[in-house]
C-alpha cells in the first residue's frame, strides 16, 4: 500500500496513542484503588462521594469530560494564574482518560474485593494476621485474578477512546491519519489504516490479557 | 455563571436533544435489525456463517467508534462510484453517515449480547420443542428469541446508554445534537462551564430515565418467574422482609 511517505508520521501516533493509553490506566489505576476504598469503606460521606463520581463520569459522553476538561482547564487555569494560559491536548486528555478510567476501574475493583469470600478474611483474623498481612497476602492476590478480565475491558475501552484525544488536536494516531487524509485526498485510505492499527493494539491487548488471566489463575482447581 | 445564558440557550438545548434522540433511536433499531442475522450466524455452525460474523464483530468492537464514523463520513468520498449509487444520498449528509456507523457499530455489540443469550438458554428446552416436532425457525422465535432476549435486558440496558453516550461523536461531522449544541455555544461566547454542564445534565437525564424504563421493564418482564424465586431463596430476615 502507497502511503505517501506518512508511514513514519502514523507509526509516531500510533506510538502515543499508547502511551497516552498506558499513562492513562497507571493514574485511572490509583484512582479507582482510591475511589474502591471510599465505596467500601465505613464512612458514609466518602461512600456518597465515591457514588456522585463514579455515576457523573459514567452517566455522561466520554467526549463532554474531554471537551469540558479541555475548555474548562484553559478558562480555570487563566483565572488562577491571571494571565493567559493554554491547556494542550495532551494534558487535557491525560486528566480526563484518567478520570474516566479511574471511575471505571472503581467499579472493577470494588466487586473484585467484595468477591473474596469474607471467611477468608476471617480466618486470617483467626490467625492474628495484621491488616495489613491480610491485604497483602491474602486480599490483593485474589483481587488481582478476579478484576483481570474487567480490567482488561478497561483496558480495551480506554485505548480506543484516546481517538477522541484528536478532536482537541492531540496529534496521535487519529490526528495524524486525518492529516494524512486531508494532504492525500485519500481519507477512506488513511482511516482505514488508522483502524487497522486499532485493530492489531486490540488483538495484541486481548492475547496478553488472556495470558495474564491465565497466570492469575494458575493456582486455581479447574473447575 | 452566567445563568441568563444557561436559561436562555435551553431552547438550543432542546432542539439538540430532538436530534440525538433521533439519532439514539434509529441507530438503535437498524442496529437491531442487524445484529439478529449477526447474532444467529454468529452461533452456526458452519464456517461459512460464523467466520464472517465474528469478523464483522471483532473489528466494529476492536475499532474507536470514531475511526468507524470518519471512514464513513469522510472515507466514502474517495471513490467516484459510491457518488453515483443509491448509498448516496444517505452518504452525502452527515445525519445518514451518523446514523449509519452507529447501527453498524452497535449491531456487532448487540449480535455479541444476543449471542450470550441464545447460549444460555438450556438446550434441554430446545431439545424438547424439537421432540414436539418444531422446526429450527419455529424454535428460534417461540423457544429461543423470547428467553434469549428476557435474559440480555440488563446488557441491551448498558448498549443504549453506551449508545447515548457515544451519540456525541456525531457533533464531530458538523451535527448540532447535544454535545454539538454546546461546542457551538462555546465558540460563540466561550462560556464553557454554561454550555457543557448543561449539556452534561442534560445527557444525565437522558441515562437516569432509560435506566429507570428498563429496571421497570425487567421487573415486567421477569414477573412470572418473582414467587417462585422468593420461594426458592432464602431472606436473610427471620419472618420475611
Amino acid at each position: 500500500m502507497d502511503l505517501k511517505g506518512f508511514g513514519g508520521q502514523i507509526l509516531v501516533g500510533a506510538g502515543l496513542t499508547l502511551a497516552v493509553a498506558a499513562l492513562s490506566l497507571v493514574f485511572g489505576l490509583m484512582i479507582g484503588g482510591l475511589g474502591a476504598a471510599a465505596k467500601l469503606s465505613g464512612r458514609r460521606t466518602l461512600r456518597a462521594l465515591a457514588d456522585a463520581y463514579t455515576t457523573l463520569v459514567r452517566g455522561v459522553p466520554e467526549l463532554l469530560i474531554l471537551l469540558l476538561l479541555y475548555f474548562g482547564g484553559t478558562v480555570f487555569l487563566t483565572w488562577v494564574a491571571g494571565e493567559q494560559v493554554e491547556v494542550n491536548g495532551l494534558g487535557a486528555g491525560l486528566f480526563a482518560l484518567s478520570i474516566l478510567c479511574g471511575a471505571y476501574t472503581t467499579e472493577v475493583l470494588r466487586a473484585a474485593v467484595q468477591g473474596v469470600p469474607k471467611g477468608q478474611i476471617e480466618a486470617a483474623r483467626a490467625l492474628g494476621m495484621h491488616r495489613a498481612t491480610i491485604i497483602r497476602l491474602v486480599l490483593l492476590p485474589q483481587v488481582w485474578r478476579l478484576a483481570l478480565p474487567g480490567l482488561g475491558n478497561v483496558w480495551l475501552v480506554l485505548l480506543k477512546d484516546t481517538s477522541l484525544i484528536s478532536v482537541v488536536g492531540l496529534e496521535e494516531l487519529m490526528r495524524k491519519s486525518a492529516i494524512a487524509a486531508g494532504a492525500t485526498h485519500q481519507p477512506f485510505t488513511f482511516y482505514a489504516v488508522a483502524a487497522s492499527v486499532y485493530l492489531l493494539f486490540t488483538i495484541g491487548s486481548v492475547l496478553g490479557i488472556s495470558a495474564l488471566e491465565r497466570r492469575a489463575r494458575r493456582g486455581l482447581a479447574r473447575a | 455563571m452566567d445563568w441568563q445564558l444557561m436559561f436562555e440557550s435551553l431552547p438550543r438545548f432542546l432542539a439538540g436533544a430532538w436530534l440525538s434522540l433521533k439519532l439514539i433511536g434509529l441507530s438503535l433499531v437498524v442496529g437491531w435489525a442487524l445484529s439478529l442475522p449477526v447474532a444467529f450466524a454468529r452461533v452456526s455452525r458452519r464456517r461459512l456463517l460464523w467466520m464472517p460474523a465474528f469478523a464483522y464483530i471483532f473489528c466494529f468492537r476492536g475499532t474507536p467508534l470514531l475511526v468507524q464514523l470518519y471512514l464513513i463520513y469522510y472515507g466514502s468520498g474517495q471513490f467516484p462510484w459510491i457518488h453515483d449509487s443509491w448509498l448516496w444520498p444517505l452518504l452525502r449528509q452527515p445525519f445518514g453517515c451518523a446514523v449509519i456507523a452507529f447501527a453498524l457499530n452497535t449491531a456487532a455489540y448487540q449480535a455479541e449480547i444476543l449471542r450470550g443469550g441464545i447460549m444460555a438458554v438450556p438446550v434441554g428446552e430446545v431439545e424438547a420443542a424439537r421432540s414436539l416436532g418444531m422446526g429450527t425457525w419455529l424454535i428460534m422465535r417461540r423457544i429461543v428469541l423470547p428467553q434469549a432476549l428476557r435474559l440480555t435486558l440488563p446488557a441491551y440496558g448498558n448498549e443504549i446508554i453506551l449508545v447515548v453516550k457515544s451519540s456525541s461523536l456525531a457533533s464531530t461531522i458538523t451535527l448540532l445534537d447535544i454535545t454539538g449544541v454546546a461546542r457551538s455555544i462555546v465558540a460563540e461566547s466561550f462560556a464553557v462551564y454554561e454550555a457543557f454542564l448543561d449539556a452534561g445534565a442534560v445527557y444525565l437525564i437522558l441515562t437516569f430515565v432509560i435506566t429507570r424504563v428498563i429496571g421497570v421493564t425487567e421487573k415486567r418482564l421477569m414477573r412470572h418467574l418473582r414467587r417462585e424465586d422468593q420461594a426458592a431463596v432464602p431472606t436473610l430476615e427471620p419472618y420475611g422482609a
